[in-house]
């Protein structure tokens, strides 16, 4: 055995494909391929240092990590789910030969390892991290390799690959020309495998990235218009040409042409337009056949079949007919096909503008993405983010995935994702949305979601998986498409008889002309099309108005709601409380025991003392009410001998003042007279706020009062559906009182207050035993039963969380303006569904018999096939042209 | 009425009967799942219609449907199994696999997104 030293195979000396002689060595070698690659550069492979085995340097450092000391390597291990199972695979790492110190921390999912490369590899560490039970989060991704052809200089590749930092496996696929690899991308890059790769002598294949989806759908879409149109144009000019000719005998030119002749050259005109560019009849027809099923494909094949094969028979052999029903139809058969066809590209056109909307979600998708790694701003491809990543983005910039900002401010264009037009602000903390658009600061931001799990993603799924769902109303078209072909043939059937038996003269030509004509004329396409387009438009809207449709159950239902229940924390108000009034005590307007008529204290003042004692606090109220006074642009001084009073409030000394602020009972416990702050407390209270007495050095010194503050638009929202028919309902867990101020000022009449969270579902329940179909808005989390319970569930979403369980509709913008918009779409798709029904129905209804001839005892009425075909191939292309005039509804809001 | 009229009227009776007995009454093939590692799976052509169209197959054993849509034809584009609330788009020429457990005995129907082309599952 010999190592190949091109490809590093081994081979049998004997068996070699060929030998090279060089510095008194032989060489063997595999392939033409090898021997090629020798001869062009013979050094590059003979090395007096190679043993035979090449050495691979790092791709990332150019380093041998044979020859390199210890090495560190962080891996994320994505299912660690306890914080012992962090010790296990602790313990796993720390028990393999070369690893020196491993440290798994539980929190952030990753391992920090320091191993000997010499002894110890990637891929080692994690065959044991999965022996331990635990998977390593690594990105896979496939390259392509030029000229592979020896099967054996795969385990070459294979171990150079796995040889290389950062790999965890390598596996290479003659069959496929490619490396499967699965990496760290946090540790190397998709260029530095490249290098690797190339590295053992062959050329890689720019990645085939394969065309993105919306691209391939395209694509296809394309393929089968421009497949229809050449058949169409095929069709047409052929059929243009058995026209003139069928009524040559009006044609002087042509009059001299005998009549058999005539129609022999009429058969040959007309037979490539009937099977090849009407074979996908005859195709779908045969295939439908054999399933014993029937659809518009056997329909037009009957017919057209029907007329050929007459016309065949009355221009070959006459003789078997008797001389007044020697006639041909092939100007029928010719024109009912290119007819059709025109009515299958028209409607091919259209229905490609359809899912125009998931495709500008799918456009919406950012390409690279500009990340902090080892200290450097790298570009990396949005498929090697990494969770945890720190992303830069500059002014007018996409936003490649989902996170939280860690630096710098801005404001971002989300009306993509949210449908919010107005940019919104982003600061520290704050979420930002993949695939929106940064205006105008720069920032930098840790991504929180990548891959499918972004909001993006989750639309996209949504949406796609919502198009794929039934609406309740298709069930009746559905019911009468399983009965629709075969009643039609049966139709024909009869109709061919009875004009045979009872007809006028000539009764075989009325016969066969009605019988082609029912055939023709039905369109069970336009059935069947009728709901699923508009569907499809309708959900896709949604999306681009921040409306996430789950079913199209659920778009249905919508339109059809009588009460709607709204949960009062986070729905109709921000769910976060909000400093709103601060209430000096008038005998601290003037300083005690002086006759100076100054206010001791301001309103700022009186505000900065209380937001300097609550800086210590981790209440939720304290929040409110530091953040309300940085907002007013107060600094804030330091408190000392903090003292929280469990259900009473905080003691704390401020500038050398002792400042108390809690409630009631606070107040009492210290002796301090409270005046008439008392009655201000009560006016607070009654309009839903909390509020808090401040006593500073024992006298009552004022009041803050903080509240959970109603959304901007929810007063006209809840408006708008009262305009809509709807019963506005609110339900919260709150106090009475708290209830009825919110509800005054948002304009609800009905309040259902202090309902404890798992009693919302049966109040719920309550109102649809009133017979009513109830919708349900919430926030999601605590109140999934009652959204499930609900006829329709709205969920709120905030942020990038999109795919809530339990609703029937998100709402990604936080606004209740959103099922305004939802109803109102929900309502023109039914429209349009209806419609859509309606005319086919009707279409149908009406077309069959006339085309069979009822109306021929009355009024003389007999349709031609033609018109038929051109009714039929008119009616599909209606109903998807008026399911796509949906792309035009805009909410009442925006008008 | 002339023989020939007779004959006619006589032709139309037996053809209705047997359009009806076509696509109605006449028996259809069923094809029993293949298990293989504990999934039930079966390699299903979509062209004009699903074959095999009846399918066969266990309750509580997941069953995994691999669909090749071998058709531009846009009816055939998506596969509906309305009773569990799954569907699947259909790519021209890609194989795509739908996975689900049916839990409880009967049939169900499935179907494309027109309601044109009709199989139907057999959960036993």
């Amino acid at each position: 055995m010999v190592k190949d030293p091109v490809c590093g195979m081994d081979i049998e000396e004997q068996s070699a494909f060929a030998a090279r002689n060089m510095d008194g060595t032989t060489y063997y070698f595999c392939s033409q391929d090898c021997v090629d690659k020798f001869d062009a550069n013979p050094k590059k492979f003979v090395h007096p240092s190679n043993d035979t085995q090449p050495i691979v340097s790092s791709a990332t450092t150019g380093v041998n990590p044979k020859l390199a000391g210890s090495l560190h390597v962080e891996l994320p291990i994505v299912d660690l789910d306890c914080a012992t199972c962090a010790l296990t695979t602790e313990r796993v790492l720390d028990s393999l030969d070369g690893v020196q110190k491993a440290n798994v921390n539980f929190a952030t999912a990753k391992a920090h390892v320091t191993y000997d490369p010499k002894r110890v590899s990637l891929p080692d560490m994690e065959h044991a991290i999965k022996q331990a039970g635990y998977t390593v989060g690594g990105a896979k991704t496939q390259i392509g390799i030029q000229d592979l052809r020896c099967a054996s200089c795969v385990n070459f590749i294979e171990e150079t690959l796995q040889a290389t930092p950062g790999v965890l496996k390598a596996s290479v696929n003659v069959a496929t020309q490619q490396a499967n690899i699965e990496y760290l991308p946090g540790v190397t890059t998709l260029a530095n495998l490249r290098r690797a790769l190339e590295s053992t002598g062959y050329k890689t294949v720019e990645p085939s990235k394969g065309m993105p989806p919306e691209d391939a759908e395209r694509a296809a879409r394309l393929a089968e218009y421009l497949n229809l149109r050449n058949r169409f144009v095929f069709a047409a000019i052929l059929s243009a040409a058995v026209l003139v000719l069928t009524y040559a005998e009006f044609i002087p030119v042509l009059q001299t042409i005998p009549t058999q002749i005539n129609w022999i050259i009429l058969f040959v005109l007309t037979t490539p337009v009937l099977f090849w560019a009407g074979s996908r009849f005859f195709v779908g027809a045969w295939s439908a056949f054999r399933h014993h099923a029937a659809d518009m494909n056997t329909l037009i094949a009957l017919g057209t079949g029907a007329a050929y094969l007459y016309s065949t028979v009355a221009t070959f052999l006459p003789g078997v007919l008797p001389a007044a029903l020697r006639a041909v139809y092939f100007d029928t058969t010719a024109i009912i096909v290119a007819l059709i066809l025109l009515g299958q590209m028209l409607e091919a056109r259209a229905k490609g503008q359809t899912n125009e909307a998931i495709r500008k979600l799918m456009g919406l998708q950012a390409k690279t993405a500009r990340v902090v790694r080892d200290g450097e701003e790298v570009d990396i491809p949005i498929e090697e983010m990494l969770v945890g990543d720190v992303v830069i983005v500059r002014p007018g910039e996409k936003i490649p995935v989902d996170g939280i900002v860690r630096e710098g401010t801005s404001t971002v264009d989300e009306s993509m994702i949210t449908g919010e037009s107005l940019p919104v602000s982003k600061k520290l903390g704050d979420e930002v949305i993949g695939a929106t658009l940064n205006k105008t600061g720069s920032f930098r931001f840790q991504v929180t979601k990548v891959g499918k799990d972004t909001a993006l993603s989750q639309i996209i799924q949504l949406v796609q998986q919502a198009q794929g769902t039934k609406a309740p109303i298709q069930r009746m078209a559905d019911v009468i498409s399983g009965y629709f072909v075969p009643t039609v043939i049966l139709i024909a059937i009869w109709s061919f008889a009875l004009w045979f038996i009872f007809g006028p003269q000539p009764q075989f030509v009325h016969a066969l002309v009605s019988a082609v004509t029912v055939l023709i004329i039905a369109c069970p396409c336009a059935l069947g099309l009728a709901t699923p387009t508009s569907i499809i438009v309708g959900t896709g809207k949604g999306a681009e108005n921040g409306i996430l449709i789950r079913s199209a159950e659920a778009l249905e239902t919508a339109h059809k709601l009588s009460a709607i229940v709204l949960d009062k924390t986070g729905t109709i108000t921000k769910g976060k409380p909000e400093l709103t009034d601060v209430v000096e005590a008038g005998s601290w307007k003037l300083e005690i025991g002086k006759s100076n008529l100054q206010p001791l204290m301001s309103n700022l003042q009186l505000l900065a003392l209380a937001a300097s004692v609550e800086k210590s606090s981790e209440h939720p109220l304290a929040a409110a009410i530091v953040e309300g006074a940085r907002a007013r642009g107060i600094t804030l001084a330091d408190a000392t001998d903090f003292d929280a009073v469990p259900g009473h409030g905080v003691i704390a000394m401020v500038e050398g003042r002792r400042v108390l602020l809690g409630n009631v009972k606070l107040m009492a416990q210290n002796k301090i007279a409270l005046g008439d702050l008392d009655i201000a407390a009560r006016h607070h209270a009654d309009d839903g706020k909390t509020p808090m007495y401040i006593a500073v050095d024992g006298e009552a010194a004022g009041i803050v009062a903080v509240a959970d503050t109603v959304k901007d638009d929810s007063r006209e929202a809840i408006a708008r559906l009262k305009q809509l028919g709807l019963e506005v309902v609110m339900i919260t867990g709150d106090n009475q009182r708290t209830a009825d101020a919110i509800a005054r000022q948002v304009g609800v009449d009905r309040v259902l207050a202090e309902v404890l969270p798992e009693d919302k579902a049966r109040n719920v329940q309550m109102l649809q035993r009133e017979g009513k179909v109830v919708a349900m808005v919430g926030d999601g989390i605590n109140d999934a039963p009652a959204l499930a319970q609900a006829d329709v569930g709205f969920a709120i979403g905030t942020g990038t969380d999109v795919a809530i369980e339990a609703s029937d509709i998100t709402l990604i913008k936080g606004s209740l303006m959103g099922v305004v918009v939802a109803i109102e779409l929900s309502k023109a798709t039914m429209r349009n569904i209806k419609q859509n029904l309606f005319g086919s129905f009707i279409y149908n209804t009406l077309g069959v018999p006339v085309a069979a001839g009822v109306l021929y005892p009355f009024f003389g009425i007999l349709l031609s096939p033609i018109i038929a075909s051109a009714a039929m191939a008119m009616s599909s292309v209606t109903v998807v042209s008026n399911a796509l005039r949906l792309r035009g509804f805009k909410p009442s809001a925006a008008k | 009425m002339t023989v020939m009229q007779l004959g006619v009227l006589f032709g139309a009776i037996v053809l209705s009967v047997l359009v009806v007995w076509f696509f109605f009454f006449s028996e259809k093939t069923g094809a029993r799942l293949v298990v293989s590692s504990g999934v039930q799976e079966a390699n299903i052509v979509v062209k004009g219609g699903y074959t095999p169209d009846v399918l066969v197959v266990k309750a509580g054993q997941p069953v995994r449907l691999n669909f090749n849509r071998q058709e531009t034809a846009s009816c055939s584009e998506m596969v509906l199994f309305p009773d569990f609330n799954k569907s699947a788009k259909l790519p021209t020429s890609e194989t795509v696999s739908l996975e689900f457990t049916p839990d409880k005995p009967g049939e169900y129907d499935f179907q494309c997104q027109m309601g044109m082309l009709h199989g139907k599952l057999i959960v036993e």
